[in-house]
């Protein structure tokens, strides 16, 4: 037995995190208190900032020194770590951002759950630039969820946001957690040339430029401004293109190794569900429960939010005629949804916004509707 | 001879600074400050924000870090606690470290993390065109201020004593070799330490304010300065108007990163026990 945001500190610990910086917020506190306990046992480091912005700074420049590094918040924090966030995309430095899911906008609602910042999660930040958002369901799915947060980040230099709700943060429930040895996470490429050859946003084949980390003789300049492959601030428009279509084709080159999805009774499916969170749970409660009633309702149930997951929605359009899209916001992802279709099936916009969840009964209701 | 040269990134000149600009001058300090101190290039990491100030480490060949505005020292602390053996440095200026990066500078401060910050003082913001400042004076000219400055200034070292900082001094662009060593006591100071330089801004601070070119300016900060030790032999009113320089507070407190080591070891044997 285990809570949401417990599982997301063990994941991460599991993942080798070695420096946390957060700021107390509900109901992400959890995970802050949980790693002052936990980090320093491991000789990691856990640090309460000031504010939410110093946090998501000082989660940047421990990664610079080298660590793995993250910090956890919900909405309000989330709004203020934007721009570190959009900075950590620009200078390609991996970093895990989780955020709780409270129901917003403003303060809105500290103790109940929402999926309101998706599209912030995607578009929060000024400017075009590569963010990988991950989702989670359950506690179990939290602990690997976040483990693959890391790989993620650490691979792609990118920021990555894992998307948890107050439910799936809160909830207590039976998880299996691997052994250490079954844990893979992948490590930042280092690189292999000698410090005078080293230029750190060198556009290699990969588009993923090795990282050297400060003080281990690479002694390289990092800004947030427009720069050249040596990393200085340029306003050549040739190299201003080249480093803004590189990094965001990081993430749209490697998308199918990024994206992720559960499918339950798509096979035979004529009406689809496409739930993500801990919407999901009501979801496969509701699938399972019309399938009684003899309806075929089939489930896809994202793992990956951004990039989103376009050819699997259009896969499920081909075969159904419906795709009910439930969320506890106004609809942002069922207008992706709508997009990923394109025109081959409806789709329903299931919303709630009052801090309730969504309940397999008004799935279902919503099922029977579109199948009568 | 103090060999600036192996310091810069020679190639990223011409700098990006205004004739008469002070910045240039508290650079050198820098340099020979790490220098005296024998520093190896690859252990220092500058940090800054945004500004003209913070302009500074694209110029010197060590680690270096241009962040978001206001922000360095929160970088700088990410930094530091992952490599406590690193010699981490801020650069920042007075809209970037007492507005914007007013927060971040006060708690560094109060958890006394070894970090070194300059703080270049010209009591505008130079970068965007000369809008007020906290530093501004009152009845001072901005272009945000075209009636005069109606608010009171900071003073940035009471600041950042109060705060609790282990090491505060003031100098000035005209004090240039008191600077250096002011930077080199600094560096060494185990805890938050913050040297204040007041530089001057002839293209904005100087104009708007009739303070007529740099070399004017200099002058003035020559003239208008008391070291600590002379002000001890004068009153409050003849030290009116007037800026100290030196060293203002110089003590002993407990570090964050040594402290935290300790929380380390605390922690790893209350797990095992």
């Amino acid at each position: 037995m285990m809570q949401g945001n417990e599982a997301c500190v063990e994941g991460a610990i599991a993942a080798g995190v070695g420096f946390f910086a957060g700021y107390p917020i509900t109901p992400s506190s959890e995970i802050a208190e949980l790693m002052a306990e936990k980090l320093p046992q491991r000789g990691g480091v856990f640090i309460q900032m000031e504010d939410e912005i110093g946090a998501m700074g000082a989660v940047i420049g421990a990664s610079l020194a080298g660590a793995k590094a993250m910090t956890a918040t919900s909405g309000p924090g989330f709004s203020l770590k934007q721009e570190n966030l959009g900075y950590a995309s620009m200078t390609e430095v991996p970093c895990v951002i989780v955020n709780v899911q409270r129901g917003g906008p403003s303060t809105g609602l500290p103790t109940l759950p929402s999926q309101g910042d998706v599209m912030q999660a995607r578009w929060g930040a000024h400017g075009d630039h590569p963010v990988i958002a991950l989702v989670a369901s359950s506690v179990e799915d939290t602990f690997n969820q976040t483990v693959r947060s890391f790989s993620l980040a650490e691979q792609y230099r990118v920021p990555v946001v894992l998307l948890l709700d107050e439910i799936v943060g809160h909830v207590n429930e039976k998880a299996r957690i691997p052994s250490a040895d079954e844990i893979e996470v992948a490590e930042r490429k280092k690189p292999t040339v000698p410090p005078d050859q080293y230029h750190p946003y060198e556009p290699t084949e990969s588009d993923i430029p090795p990282m050297a980390n400060f003080g281990e003789g690479f002694r390289f300049h990092v800004t947030g401004l427009s720069h050249d492959r040596t990393g200085f601030p340029t306003n050549d428009p040739k190299e201003i293109d080249q480093l803004i279509r590189r990094i965001n084709r990081k993430v749209d080159r490697y998308r199918d190794d990024i994206i992720e999805c559960r499918e339950y009774g798509l096979d035979d499916a004529r009406l689809g569900v496409f739930a993500y969170g801990s919407t999901a749970r009501s979801a496969r409660r509701a699938a399972y429960l019309a399938r009684q009633e003899g309806i075929k309702v089939g489930l896809l149930e994202p793992l990956v939010l951004w990039p989103f997951p376009e050819a699997e929605v259009f896969a499920l359009a081909q075969k159904v005629s419906h795709i009910i899209v439930p969320e506890m916001n106004l609809g942002q992802i069922a207008h992706e949804v709508r997009c990923s279709c394109r025109g081959k099936a409806e789709v329903q916009s299931l919303t709630r916004v009052d801090g309730e969840l969504i309940r397999p009964a008004q799935i279902l209701e919503e099922i029977r509707e579109i199948s009568r | 001879m103090i060999p600036y040269e192996d310091y810069l990134r020679i190639e990223k000149f011409p700098h990006i600074w205004c004739t008469g600009c002070g910045c240039g001058i508290v650079l050198k300090a820098i340099i020979r400050a790490i220098h005296r101190l024998g520093l190896h290039k690859d252990d220092v990491v500058m940090v800054s924000g945004i500004g003209c100030s913070s302009r500074t480490p694209g110029y010197v060949d060590f680690n270096t870090l241009h962040t978001t505005h206001g922000r360095a020292i929160a970088f700088a602390t990410g930094v530091k606690l992952v490599k406590p053996g690193l010699n981490v440095m801020v650069i920042t200026g007075d809209g970037d470290g007492t507005a914007i990066g007013g927060n971040h500078l006060i708690h560094a401060a109060r958890r006394n993390i070894d970090l070194t910050v300059v703080l270049y003082n010209n009591h505008i913001y130079g970068m965007t065109g000369g809008q007020s400042s906290p530093t501004t004076p009152s009845g001072g000219y901005g272009t945000t201020t075209p009636y005069g400055n109606i608010e009171q200034p900071f003073d940035i070292c009471a600041l950042a004593d109060a705060s609790g900082a282990s090491f505060v001094a003031r100098s000035t662009a005209y004090h240039a070799v008191q600077l250096g060593r002011l930077i080199e006591q600094a560096i060494q100071k185990r805890g938050f330490s913050l040297v204040e330089v007041l530089t001057p801004c002839p293209t904005y601070f100087g104009r708007k304010n009739r303070l007529g070119l740099s070399i004017d300016m200099l002058k003035w900060q020559k003239e208008n300065s008391v070291s600590v030790k002379s002000a001890q032999k004068m009153g409050p009113e003849e030290l009116q108007g007037k800026v100290l320089v030196g060293v203002l507070v110089d003590r002993e407190k407990p570090e964050y990163t040594e402290e935290y080591a300790k929380l380390i070891e605390r922690a790893k044997s209350k797990e095992e026990a």
